[in-house]
């Protein structure tokens, strides 16, 4: 039996604000246990919440970059459920009248097509603290510095039917907010979360079939695996005459294995209702046009612009721009490196496999971009062939020297481009080479002609000691050969 | 309006509060009464009334994004039951 697969994802995006939703807390990341939950994080008795302003700007930022609806009125609620890392007893939260409505983002897929995915809504809540399950003496421990932290949690419409298109949606949302400047989106700390719900119905059926949710996954990988592991999973109870059972699971991605959350935490019945504490929250025109004013440039726009401005094609216009740092990396790289499509290919290739394989993100680059710039000119004007521009984005990686010309004078990497110097050598290996002459003078296939140029070009990168200009090397050979 | 034995058993549950057989009845009873109370609003015509998030008819003040709580673990530590490495410590939680 064919099976169409139906996706909507929930996304948790932690708030890059400096304090905490409802308490003047830091929320600085990595701090010792505890030292940043005060008496509303730890809900002492007394205590009441004061909404921060900027999660409120941030999660309009967000309304406005997805074409959404904005709660000009949106009232906070309380989901109550019992969890030692929830000191309150209820998480507060949005439900009735979230700060973001109905809206939508455009995915790009691999086949070139592009797809619209609605989002039914964007809610502000808070995060709760950190338990720790290791052994302190048969209890858990608590950290409640991450408790009160703003999230929006985003839910999008089931309008995804593949993991690449489960995958292109997070990995849009993720360059929407990080381009946004509300998210850092570390998603190694957590700082993007995602929770999918999958169910499968008979091709071109309409009725949708029971979903699942596979909860927590925290990165791009685990999440499509989590899919492609669901499905599997549901067509095989399907196609064996079983029932899907509406429930929570949880992926382990190290595993690839999942397994249900028990059912008694599934017959959660989190009691909503308004929340007390606080008043229902007003936003004016002001402060939307306000948020609207502080909008940055979008991927979409950027990659517009980086087509227009630097002539990238789609592909590589894509890939820069969909990240705010490596797009803002590449251009200080053009600036400083003049040839835009050199410039694109040593920030996509070297410079991320590099970052790839230390784990680094952009910011972290040992590297700026007015030095890969600077190496980008010397091997546009011809200062350095690819294997010498290899040596030098060493040198530069690990510090050994920060000046790209002081590195080429002092491992003599400059190449030889004077014209005079290399005939004689061309001349040379050729008188040395007179069978081979021959032989390719006598060769009518341009294939041919081309493999056994190449048989030249050791003798005389050797003649040179790796310093000539393989470029003009093969220039000067054509003429000579009569080629 | 009634309220069953499973509904009181359950809400027990979830608000983590132990009640024996003989509760139980009482509580239907008690219950029951409330929820009869607040059953006659339902003769009140609601259709042009938009539900009510707060008594108060006023909207709420919104702070600026700035650090204003210090570090007191040490105060808020110092009566909890048991602490550390900086962590309070609770009675393990499975999932």
């Amino acid at each position: 039996m064919q099976w169409d697969i139906v996706i909507g994802l929930e996304i948790h995006v932690q708030l890059a604000t400096k304090t905490k939703i409802f308490s003047g807390s830091s929320t600085a990341f990595g701090a010792e246990p505890n030292t940043q939950a005060n008496a509303v994080d730890l809900a002492m008795p007394g205590t009441l919440p004061v909404p921060n302003e900027q999660a409120f700007r941030y999660a309009v930022m967000f309304g406005l970059a997805t074409n959404s609806e904005i709660g000009r009125r949106s009232v906070f609620e309380r989901k109550n459920y019992f969890y030692p890392d929830l000191p309150k007893g209820y998480q507060t939260t949005q439900l009735e009248q979230p700060i973001v409505g109905p809206g939508h983002v455009d995915i790009d897929l691999s086949d070139g097509s592009t797809k619209r995915v609605r989002i039914h809504h964007a809610h502000l809540e808070e995060d709760a603290g950190k338990s720790l399950h290791e052994d302190y003496h048969g209890m858990s421990g608590i950290d409640l510095n991450r408790a009160g932290t703003p999230l929006i949690e985003v839910v999008t419409e089931p309008d995804m039917n593949s993991a690449e298109e489960a995958v292109a949606f997070a990995k849009k949302l993720h360059s929407l907010v990080t381009s946004l400047g509300i998210c850092d989106g570390d998603m190694s700390q957590g700082s993007m979360r995602f929770d999918v719900n999958i169910s499968l119905k008979p091709k071109g059926s309409d009725t949708l079939g029971t979903r699942t949710e596979t909860k927590n996954l925290n990165s791009f990988r685990f999440m499509e695996q989590a899919i492609a592991h669901e499905v599997e999973r549901q067509m095989d109870i399907l196609e064996d005459g079983g029932e899907i059972i509406q429930e929570t699971r949880l992926y382990n991605g190290d595993r690839d294995e999942s397994r249900s959350m028990r059912s008694k935490e599934e017959a959660n019945d989190y009691r909503y209702f308004p929340c007390p504490d606080l008043l229902p929250v007003e936003i004016d025109d002001s402060f939307i046009e306000e948020a609207r004013a502080r909008l940055p440039e979008l991927p979409d726009a950027r990659r517009a612009r980086f087509k227009e401005q630097y002539g990238l094609n789609d592909y590589d216009a894509g890939i820069l721009s969909a990240d705010a740092k490596l797009a803002g990396f590449f251009e200080e790289t053009v600036e400083h490196g003049k040839d835009a499509k050199l410039a694109s290919n040593w920030v996509q290739g070297e410079f991320s496999a590099r970052l790839n394989a230390e784990e680094k993100s952009v910011a972290d680059a040992p590297i700026t971009g007015a030095q890969l710039g600077a190496l980008v000119t010397r091997i546009a004007d011809n200062t350095l062939s690819s294997s010498g521009a290899k040596k030098v984005f060493e040198a530069l990686w690990t510090g050994e020297n920060d000046d790209v010309d002081a590195i080429i004078d002092a491992k003599g990497l400059k190449q030889v481009s004077d014209t005079g110097a290399l005939e004689a050598m061309v001349d040379e290996v050729l008188a040395g080479m007179p069978d081979q002459v021959a032989q390719f003078q006598g060769e009518e296939d341009p294939k041919k002609r081309k493999k056994m140029l190449g048989g030249f070009m050791g003798p005389l990168m050797k003649a040179s000691k790796g310093q000539g200009n393989p470029k003009l090397f093969n220039e000067i050979l054509l003429r000579k050969l009569g080629g | 309006m009634s309220i069953s034995r499973e509904d009181i058993e359950k809400v027990a549950v979830l608000a983590r509060i132990k009640v024996d057989d003989e509760q139980v009845s009482a509580l239907e009873k008690d219950l029951g009464n409330i929820l009869d109370l607040v059953d006659q609003l339902s003769a009140a015509d609601t259709e042009a009334v938009e539900p009510m998030a707060h008594p108060l008819d006023a909207v709420q003040r919104l702070r600026a994004d700035e650090v204003t709580e210090t570090n007191q673990r040490e105060a808020f530590q110092a009566i909890a039951p048991a602490t550390e490495d900086g962590l309070y410590l609770v009675p393990k939680v499975i999932e």
